[in-house]
């Protein structure tokens, strides 16, 4: 019998369940938990890991981490994971939320989770839009920017404007890490999971909160093939929402300390 | 036999559920329940658990959620405006079947009411604690004693039965002093295999979740959870009775109200009218038992609440139409008092006798 030698060149990070994932095609989330169960698994941390799921379109996070994971109500995500890190230090603790779950309906759980330095890490997916409930206004939607309850465009006379999360964020003493990164190019995907790694490595260090926004795609929502939609991202929402490190006390100092980035 | 300590019963509460195991306390300040947060802040360290004021009530219950996901024996307590944020956080414990301890020190309402003793959240913790089919188990302790004892009970039920209880206190018990044996430290842990704490390599990884997208299995965890309430309605009815044996005339009555309506039996037993208590002491399950044995010699029952009348519904349920059920209350942080309750009793004793 010949046999072959076989090299796996490409395989599925251990900490993803072998589950079909529920996105739409084209859609950036798949990504974005790719490089959240490659970094646990790499930084050697899935045994101790537990994931709390938003509500949005990523709900179901906890059926594609096989790590120990808590669903939690929408936008309450930040209370939850402070709870199970405060019960278990030495588990490693990361909520995984939307836009609409992150800052709108959980602004207050957000805002007070950073500003208390909890040890987690927090990976935003900023898709401008609320994916799951078909299309609405986010925070975070554009001016101008088209979706079912801003029929003729956001528009900031009536709407407000959309919120820089990363930005607000990285002006409290309790941050240790804020950084906005996208999935649109194989380069920034590379970042992506550098800066995804970093926040990791920070909780195992005890070095406190760190929050890694992803700009994302929603195709669907969005009405746009995938294709067109990471070029709806580039020369919509990066010129909003600049890519780039607002605060890394690694690089700084302590962040108890009171250190800012600038 | 532990001796006996005076203790206000909010610090009561508190010491006797850090006794119980309690080893994570989620608060926000509101009065009538503030020295039972400020009690955990200056203890639960010393104990080694987690204190932290959370920034608003929905913060805490979902703490609260997440801790109790974690497999610690955890509370929160609040006061009435709290409870309506709470009320979320609640359907989701319920929902992922989690056991978690809930103090509500009920204040007048509906808004901002006022900041004096009150029962106006009875409906809200027997019937609409949050969106769902579910209820709550719900304690409704009327000594300091039994504030005490209650909450110790209020866990172990919430851990057997994996749910929320409630614990329904009217702003004076909180406040008021009265001796009191402080139970055991209590040193047994119960196992929970459930519980999220890192699979560490050696299980299957453990989900806490209240979402299920498949109709029939959503339903048979909504009826699996409704056989476990019949369970908890067949075994742990709590109740105090009190010269009921002979009394052709039933108070029903809990918490402060009971203590008030207990003097005013004395007065109509000395008065020759036979009138007994019953002091429901679970208000979920509501002592239907209690009502049943009493319901044919009884020619009317009376409940006394500090509300504008929400017990009595339950009263009449469980009366079903058998005798007449009145009731008598006062709202807006009023206490009933003897005096004007033995008024009532007169009042049904004359009605009611001249019909036997
Ligand atoms: C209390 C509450 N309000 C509203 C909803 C409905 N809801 C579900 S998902 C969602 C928005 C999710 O958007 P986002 O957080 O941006 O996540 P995405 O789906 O875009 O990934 C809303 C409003 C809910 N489930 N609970
Ligand atoms: S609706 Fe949008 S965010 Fe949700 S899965 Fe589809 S493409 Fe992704
Ligand atoms: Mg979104």
């Amino acid at each position: 019998m010949a046999q072959t030698k076989e090299k796996v060149l490409f395989e599925r990070p251990k900490s993803l369940s072998d589950k079909p994932f529920t996105y739409c095609p084209g859609c950036t989330h798949g990504v974005a938990h790719r490089l959240i169960a490659e970094t646990l698994d790499e930084l050697d941390i899935a045994d101790r890991a537990i994931g709390v799921a938003p509500v949005g379109c990523s709900v179901l996070a906890y059926e594609f981490f096989n790590t120990d994971m808590l669903q939690a109500a929408h936008g309450r995500a930040p209370a939850v994971a402070t709870a199970v890190k405060r019960v278990h230090p030495d588990a490693i603790v990361f909520t995984y939320q939307g836009d609409g779950d992150l800052a709108s309906i959980g602004t207050a759980e957000t805002v007070h989770a950073a500003t208390r330095g909890e040890n987690i890490v927090v990976v935003f997916i900023n898709n401008a839009i609320y994916g799951m409930t078909g299309g609405q206004m986010a925070p975070t939607s554009l001016p101008g920017q088209i979706t079912q309850t801003s029929p003729t465009g956001r528009n900031v006379e009536t709407d407000g404007y959309p919120i820089r999360m990363v930005e607000m964020l990285s002006t409290l003493d309790g941050v240790a890490l804020a950084q906005r990164v996208a999935l649109d190019t194989p380069a920034h995907i590379r970042e992506a999971k550098r800066a995804i790694k970093k926040a990791f490595q920070n909780q195992i260090d005890g070095k406190g909160y760190s929050i890694i926004e992803v700009m994302s795609t929603c195709p669907t929502n969005w009405g746009l093939s995938g294709t067109d939609a990471i070029g709806w991202l580039q020369d919509n929402m990066l010129p909003y929402y600049p890519l780039g490190v607002y605060k890394d006390v690694a690089a700084k100092g302590d962040a108890k300390e009171g250190a800012t980035d600038e | 036999m532990a001796e006996k300590v005076l203790m206000k019963g909010n610090e009561a509460l508190a010491e006797a559920a850090l006794r119980a195991g309690c080893r994570a306390f989620f608060g926000y300040p509101i009065t009538p329940q503030t020295e039972l947060a400020a009690y955990m802040a200056k203890r639960m360290p010393k104990e080694g658990g987690v204190y932290l004021q959370a920034e608003s009530e929905i913060s805490a219950i979902n703490m609260v959620y997440g801790a109790a996901g974690a497999g610690a024996r955890c509370m929160t307590s609040t006061s009435s405006p709290g409870m309506s944020l709470k009320s979320e956080g609640i359907s989701y414990i319920a929902g992922a079947d989690l056991p978690a301890v809930i103090v509500n020190v009920m204040r007048g309402g509906p808004g901002l009411g006022g900041i004096q003793p009150s029962q106006s959240d009875y409906w809200q913790a027997t019937r609409a604690t949050g969106h769902g089919d579910f209820h709550p188990i719900v304690f409704a302790p009327s000594t300091v004693q039994e504030m005490a004892s209650s909450i110790n009970d209020a866990f172990e039920l919430a851990d057997t039965y994996r749910t929320p209880v409630i614990v329904l206190i009217d702003g004076m018990l909180g406040q008021m002093m009265e001796p009191v044996e402080l139970p055991e430290k209590k040193e047994k842990k119960a196992k929970k295999p459930w519980a999220v704490t890192g699979h560490g390599g050696k299980r299957e990884q453990n989900i806490i979740n209240s979402l299920n997208l498949d109709t029939p299995a959503l339903e048979r965890m909504n009826i699996e959870r409704f056989e476990r309430y019949k369970k908890i309605k067949a075994k742990e009815q709590r109740v105090e009775t009190y010269l009921t044996e002979d009394a052709d005339l039933i108070i029903v009555a809990f918490g402060a109200c009971a203590r008030v309506s207990r003097t005013a039996i004395d007065k109509a037993r000395e008065a020759g009218i036979k009138v007994g208590l019953i002091r429901p002491i679970t208000l979920v399950p509501f002592p239907v038992d209690a009502i049943e044995k009493v319901v044919d010699q009884t020619k009317a029952f009376l409940t006394v609440e500090m509300n504008m009348g929400q017990m009595v519904e339950d009263v009449r349920l469980a009366v079903a139409g058998r005798a007449p059920v009145e009731f008598f209350g006062h709202t807006g942080g009023i206490i009933p008092t003897p005096n004007e309750i033995f008024e009532q009793v007169e009042i049904l004793d004359k009605q009611k006798g001249g019909e036997a």
